[in-house]
């Protein structure tokens, strides 16, 4: 494991890092900027070398293993006292993956990064979870993007802020054709027919009806529905399917369509072009 | 508070449900349940709920009597029966002891530790059984469906509406099934349940059972898992498709193989045939179990085919495990298929010896036996004997013989439920054996 003692930063205790060891330039410019930290491979190595008095928050780079980084942002905040701040260091193609994601990291920086961007961004997160109290910060902003930005950071960032800040604007019922979800609630519906689902089969539907067009595969729906840390396997996915197929109903059981060779996707079925969507068994 | 949690509380709030039963297995598969009220519903969740442990099968400890059962919340469901004035729901508990710790002798707790074992190697097993049970027009006798017409109904109409509210009961609740009939006519039926990882196909065969037995009752007939309710007619199996997958890849199929079989698929076929005989009491596990194995054993009849000999094969229908040929650009479905199982077994364990079977044969890299090709029915004792053809045991006192000397289901099960079920079994082998049976009064009464 690879630890560096405390500069004179505002932290006293060390910052979690992931992986094990981090890209140079992020041991480089956590010490540059005096912040203590452990390098960390997994959960579990996480749980056994935490301080005493805790984590003084987490940088996370899901580059290299994003199934690994998502993992361990998950297990923190599972835990009964939720690790925070947690910063995500993704790349450019990753910012999709942020997306249902939100819960599971407080802000992220686009790799490759400028230190400076990392060390504002840490500040800004300290101050926001209340780990730094010098009285002279005062609140002017919730976050920032370097300019000039990149299209798909900015609209990940508003994305993001509107969501932690409770204005999500995503509405807290989804409709599709018959279909009804609502999300403050839980509960699913056919026309007036209330469709009775247990836990996993609610998230998998709702998570098909916010995304309604998009392919998804296997893969995909596991880590984004289930989470990394399950096991089932990707039969899940199928085995889950074909649950909500036959509560859905004979008649609605094609709103849920097999992409041969690549997965499933949600919604009416408007052609049938070769190679196209196709019903299965 | 955890999503989970919450979805159930919101769920059982929003749809107004009256009762949650709480669901769990004594160690023979009977289901046992407890119903709590929405008022103590998080209480429950958070710590467990506390119950009498020693009225149940198996669980009975003269010192610690007092049991949690801890729901877990992903089988929360609403049941769909009718006649209810509000919904109802039910979760599958897992039963822990006072000091929080797993109760080993909690059939699901056993299954999900085999699980785990097999995760540990990398491995999800999945299982698909295929679910033979038989209509009676009530538990007194076995008489079929026959003749007379129940409520309105003709005898045709009867059938097509069991088949039709079972279906439509078993998809409510989220269990795709096949249904297909059989060609005894109205009495026996067969349906399929779609493969899925084994705890939650566990719990389904328990629901499944409940669910058959609840919608023939509502349409006043009888349905029974026994396994060999008619003499002269098939006996019910429960012919269990098995697959392990590594991530998202078969681990059974291998393109290049004659059979379209992996290492690991023969080594695990193998490893269910050598140990086969000693998990038989747990497949079947009553006194009536070896009456569908033992059909015709010295006098073949064609058709029977309950599997006797410890065999493989592709498309030999007698053989004990069978290979169903994968279709083509269908690898993923390889998958092989143990037949002797029956429907009346205790699925948590019947599902952890065939993954400790198959899993020993896995890891010690047993040698697949040839496959068997001619019709081993048609065999005499000594071509059997020839080919090093073994066969499962006649009986239940034989079955649980061999079982006890067998370390391989010691470990599985763990020792608290392989004292109790061999206990329990060799006293209902006491009792059946200090039986004078019909057939003994009709063979010796007039003539001795």
């Amino acid at each position: 494991m690879t630890t560096r003692p405390g500069g004179a930063g505002i932290l006293a205790e060390p910052l979690l890092v992931f992986p094990d060891p981090p890209p140079a330039l992020l041991a480089q410019t956590l010490d540059l900027a005096g912040y203590p930290w452990k390098a960390v491979t997994n959960a579990s190595v996480a749980a056994q070398t935490e301080p005493s008095d805790g984590w003084g928050g987490a940088v996370v780079c899901a580059e290299d293993d994003p199934e690994g980084a998502f993992g361990i942002c998950r297990a923190m905040r599972k835990r009964d006292a939720p690790l925070e701040p947690i910063l995500l260091l993704v790349s450019g193609a990753q910012l999709g993956d942020l997306e249902m994601r939100e819960d599971v990291f407080d802000d992220f920086c686009l790799s490759p990064f400028h230190p400076r961007e990392l060390e504002a961004r840490l500040r800004h997160l300290h101050w926001r979870t209340g780990h730094d109290t010098r009285p002279e910060v005062v609140d002017v902003f919730d976050d920032f993007c370097l300019s000039p930005f990149h299209p798909r950071e900015l609209e990940a960032r508003l994305r993001h802020l509107h969501w932690r800040t409770g204005h999500d604007t995503r509405p807290e019922v989804v409709e599709y054709g018959d279909l009804v979800l609502n999300l403050e609630t839980y509960q699913a519906g056919m026309g007036h027919r209330p469709l009775d689902l247990t836990y996993m089969e609610y998230e998998l539907l709702r998570f098909f009806a916010t995304h309604p067009g998009k392919v998804f595969t296997r893969e995909q729906l596991l880590s984004r529905v289930w989470g990394y840390e399950y096991y089932g396997g990707a039969r899940t996915v199928d085995v889950h399917v074909r649950r909500l197929r036959a509560k859905l109903g004979e008649e609605h059981a094609g709103l849920i369509q097999t992409v041969r060779s690549v997965g499933y996707r949600f919604g009416q079925v408007r052609s049938l072009p070769g190679g196209g969507p196709a019903p299965d068994s | 508070m955890e999503r989970p949690l919450d979805y159930v509380l919101r769920t059982v709030e929003e749809r107004g449900v009256r009762f949650v039963r709480l669901w769990f297995t004594d160690v023979l598969g009977k289901l046992k349940s407890f119903a709590i009220t929405p008022a103590e519903l998080e209480g429950a969740l958070d710590e467990g709920m506390t119950f009498d442990g020693s009225a149940i099968e198996g669980y009975t400890r003269v010192q610690e009597a007092d049991m949690l059962a801890k729901p877990d919340p992903g089988t929360f469901e609403i049941v769909p029966w009718r006649g209810e004035d509000a919904p109802v729901a039910r979760m599958f508990c897992d039963i822990h002891r006072l000091d929080g710790e797993p109760f080993e002798g909690d059939p699901r707790h056993v299954l999900k530790r085999n699980l785990e074992r097999a995760r540990e190697k990398g491995f999800t097993f999945y299982a698909g059984p295929e679910m033979e049970f038989f209509y009676f027009k009530s538990p007194r006798s076995p008489e079929p469906l026959d003749s007379a017409s129940y409520f309105d109904l003709t005898q045709m109409d009867m059938v097509s509406e069991l088949r039709k509210q079972t279906i439509l009961t078993l998809e409510a609740m989220g269990i795709p099934v096949e249904y297909s009939f059989h060609e005894l006519g109205p009495s026996q039926h067969e349906i399929d349940l779609r493969y899925s990882d084994a705890l939650s196909m566990a719990d389904n065969v328990m629901t499944f059972r409940l669910v058959l037995k609840e919608v023939a009752q509502e349409l006043g007939v009888y349905a029974t898992f026994m396994p060999k309710p008619l003499a002269h007619a098939f006996g019910s199996g429960m012919h269990t498709h098995i697959s392990l997958f590594e991530g998202d890849v078969n681990a059974f199929h291998d393109p290049g193989d004659e059979h379209g079989l992996s290492k690991v698929g023969k080594c695990f076929i193998a490893g269910l045939l050598r140990h086969a005989p000693e998990i038989t009491a747990v497949t079947n596990q009553w006194v009536n179990s070896y009456k569908r194995l033992a059909i015709n054993r010295e006098a073949p009849i064609v058709g029977y085919e309950a599997p006797v000999y410890v065999c493989w094969a592709r498309n030999n229908r007698s053989a004990l495990v069978r290979v169903p040929l994968a279709k083509k650009g269908k690898e993923s479905s390889t998958r092989i298929e143990y037949r002797s199982p029956d429907p009346a077994c205790n699925p948590y364990l019947a599902f952890s010896l065939m993954l400790a079977a198959g899993l020993k044969g896995v890891d010690e890299g047993y040698e697949i036996p040839p496959e068997a090709t001619n019709n081993i029915f048609e065999m005499t004792p000594e071509e059997r004997a020839a080919e090093g053809i073994d066969s499962l045991p006649r009986s239940l006192a034989e079955a649980v013989d061999v079982m006890e000397d067998s370390e391989l289901v010691a470990e599985a099960l763990g020792e608290h439920v392989f004292e109790h079920f061999i206990r329990n079994k060799r006293s209902e082998w006491a009792e059946y054996r200090a039986q004078v049976t019909p057939w003994e009064l009709d063979r010796y009464l007039g003539s001795l």
